[in-house]
C-alpha cells in the first residue's frame, strides 16, 4: 500500500526512564487503513510505544507525526479524540453504559445521541445494554462497551493493548472479530500490541517486533512472522 | 492523687505528662500485639510534642508582654511550620510543600485576618494566638488528609485517570472524582465536631475562658463561633490545596506523573 498516505509516523521515537531506554530510537511509518501488530516478549517495551503514540507518555528524543503534523503541535486532547486507545482492562467509569459511552463527546461538549449510541452498541453485539449499570458487566461485555466508548471518538487512528488478553477463551475470539471487522468497515489505521504471535498473522497487515525497546524485526506479516 | 504528691506546679504539669505518656504507651502496645507498629512515630511525636509546647510556652510567657505584632509574626512561623509537618502526609505529590504552605496560609490566614478584623478574635496576643493556632492547626490536619486521600485515590486510579486522558478528557476532568472525594473526606472532622459540640465534647478553650470569668453562656457561644471558624477554614484550605495540587500532577502535556513506582523526577 506504498500510495496511501501516511497517518502516523514515529522519527526516532525514544523514552527513557533513568538510564533504561524503555522505547530506543524507532522509526516507522503507518499508512490509512494499514493494521500494525507490535509483538515482543513481556517487557520488551511494546507499551511503552504504544503510550508515546497517544502522548500519554513523553518522549525523552524523537517525535511522532500525526498526518505530517508533529504532534507536540496538536493539543493533547484534541490528539487523543484522534488516536483513541482500548486497553487490556477496560475501565468503565460508574455508571450507565450510555455515560459511558458518552465520555469522550461530553468533553467537547456534544451529546452523544441515543440513536447514535444504540448503532455503536449493535456493531458491539449488545443492543439493548444502553442503561445498564457498568457495575454488572462480564469481561467480554465490558471489554466491548470500552471499544464502543473509544469509536463514540470516532477516531482516525485505533491504539489496542493486548484487547483479549484479560478475556476467557470463549469471549477472546468474539472481540478479536469485533475488532477485526470494525477496523476493517471504518477502515481505521491500527496500531495493536500483543504477545500472541497468532493474532497478530490473523488480524495485521505489517508486524513490528521489539526487543528491549528496539526494532528487530519489521515488514509485512509473511516476512516476519512467517519466515 | 498527684496532687497530693506534687506542691509545685511545674512538677506537677510533669507528672501529669508522664501519666497522659504512660497511657499512650500502653496503647502503642496494644496495637504491637496486633501488628501494627506505632512505637517509633509515636514516641517521637511525644517527645516532640511535650518538648515544643514546653518551648512556645516558655516564649508566650515572654512574647505576653510583647507589642501586638508579635502575635501575627508568630502564627505566621506556625504557618510555614504546619505546611512542613503536613508535607509529611503527602509523600510523593511533587510540590507538596509548596501546595501545603500556600493552602493553609489561605485558608487558616485569611480566616483569622477577616476575623480580627471584624472583632470576633480579639487582637490581645492571649486571644488571637490560641485560637489562631487552632485554625491553623485543623487547616494543618485537614490539608493533610486531602492530600493523603488525594494520593491513594489517585494512586488505586490510575487506569480509570488514563482512560479519562486517552479518551480527550482535560486533567481536571480526569481526576475530578477524586478531588471531590478527598475533599469531603477531609472535611469530615469539622463536620462532626461541629455537629457534636456540647454533647461529645466541649473544647478546652471554654473551660479557659469560664475559669478566667467569662459569663458561662458567651463562652458557650464562642465556642460555636470557634468551630464555624475552624469549618470555614479547613474548607478553604481544602479547596485551595485539591485545586493547587491539581496542577502539579500533571505535565503541561497533560499526562498524569503520580503513578505507581514512577519517579517524577525522571519525566521532566
Ligand atoms: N514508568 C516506568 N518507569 C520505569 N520503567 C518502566 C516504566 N514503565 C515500564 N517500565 C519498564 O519498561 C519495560 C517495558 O515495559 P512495557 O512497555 O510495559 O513492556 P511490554 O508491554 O512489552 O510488556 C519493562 O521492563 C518495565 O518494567
Ligand atoms: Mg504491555
Amino acid at each position: 500500500m506504498p500510495d496511501l498516505p501516511v497517518v502516523l509516523r514515529t522519527d526516532h521515537l525514544t523514552r527513557s526512564v533513568g538510564d533504561r531506554r524503555l522505547v530506543d530510537n524507532i522509526t516507522v511509518e503507518i499508512r490509512s487503513g494499514e493494521f500494525l501488530a507490535v509483538v515482543g516478549s513481556s517487557g520488551s517495551g511494546k507499551s511503552s510505544f504504544l503510550r508515546l503514540l497517544n502522548r500519554l507518555d513523553e518522549p525523552t528524543a524523537g517525535t511522532v507525526l500525526l498526518e505530517g503534523v508533529d504532534y507536540r503541535q496538536i493539543p493533547p486532547c484534541e490528539l487523543r479524540r484522534k488516536v483513541g486507545m482500548v486497553t487490556q482492562r477496560a475501565f468503565l467509569f460508574p455508571g450507565t453504559v450510555h455515560e459511558n459511552l458518552g465520555f469522550g463527546p461530553r468533553q467537547r461538549g456534544e451529546e452523544l445521541s441515543v440513536a447514535l449510541a444504540q448503532e455503536l452498541l449493535t456493531r458491539v453485539g449488545l443492543p439493548g445494554y444502553l442503561s445498564r449499570d457498568v457495575a454488572n458487566l462480564s469481561g467480554g461485555e465490558a471489554q466491548r462497551i470500552s471499544i464502543a466508548r473509544a469509536l463514540a471518538n470516532t477516531p482516525t487512528v485505533l491504539l489496542l493493548d493486548e484487547p483479549t488478553s484479560a478475556l476467557d477463551e470463549a469471549s477472546k475470539i468474539g472481540v478479536e472479530d469485533l475488532i477485526h471487522s470494525i477496523i476493517r468497515e471504518r477502515s481505521l489505521t491500527c496500531v495493536m500490541v500483543t504477545h500472541d504471535v497468532a493474532q497478530a498473522a490473523r488480524m495485521a497487515t505489517g508486524v513490528m517486533m521489539l526487543e528491549g525497546g528496539r526494532v528487530i524485526k519489521a515488514g509485512s506479516v509473511k516476512e516476519v512472522l512467517h519466515a | 492523687m498527684l496532687n497530693r504528691v506534687f506542691t509545685d506546679q511545674l512538677q506537677l504539669g510533669l507528672g501529669q505528662s508522664a501519666a497522659a505518656a504512660l497511657l499512650a504507651f500502653a496503647v502503642v502496645l496494644l496495637a504491637r500485639g496486633r501488628k501494627v507498629h506505632l512505637e517509633g512515630e509515636a514516641a517521637v511525636a511525644l517527645v516532640r510534642g511535650l518538648v515544643q509546647i514546653i518551648a512556645v510556652g516558655s516564649v508566650l510567657v515572654v512574647l505576653l508582654r510583647g507589642p501586638r505584632w508579635t502575635g501575627a509574626f508568630l502564627l505566621g512561623a506556625m504557618i510555614l511550620a504546619a505546611g512542613a509537618i503536613s508535607t509529611k502526609r503527602a509523600k510523593g505529590i511533587p510540590g507538596s510543600y509548596l501546595v501545603s504552605t500556600y493552602s493553609i496560609a489561605c485558608g487558616a490566614g485569611s480566616v483569622i485576618a477577616i476575623m480580627t478584623w471584624l472583632g470576633v478574635i480579639d487582637t490581645a496576643i492571649t486571644s488571637l494566638i490560641p485560637v489562631g493556632s487552632m485554625l491553623i492547626a485543623n487547616a494543618m490536619n485537614t490539608n493533610g488528609l486531602v492530600l493523603n486521600r488525594f494520593h491513594s485515590d489517585v494512586l488505586a486510579h490510575v487506569g480509570e485517570i488514563e482512560t479519562a486522558l486517552a479518551l480527550g478528557a482535560s486533567p481536571r476532568q480526569s481526576i475530578a472524582p477524586y478531588i471531590q472525594t478527598s475533599f469531603e473526606t477531609s472535611l469530615i472532622p469539622a463536620i462532626d465536631s461541629l455537629r457534636s459540640l456540647g454533647i461529645v465534647w466541649i473544647p478546652g478553650l471554654m473551660a479557659g475562658m469560664l475559669l478566667s470569668g467569662s459569663r458561662p453562656i458567651y463562652a458557650a457561644i464562642y465556642q460555636f463561633v470557634v468551630l464555624t471558624m475552624i469549618f470555614a477554614a479547613s474548607g478553604l484550605t481544602s479547596l485551595v490545596s485539591t485545586m493547587l495540587i491539581r496542577k502539579h500532577v500533571f505535565t503541561s502535556a497533560d499526562q498524569l506523573l503520580l503513578r505507581p513506582g514512577f519517579s517524577h523526577k525522571l519525566s521532566e
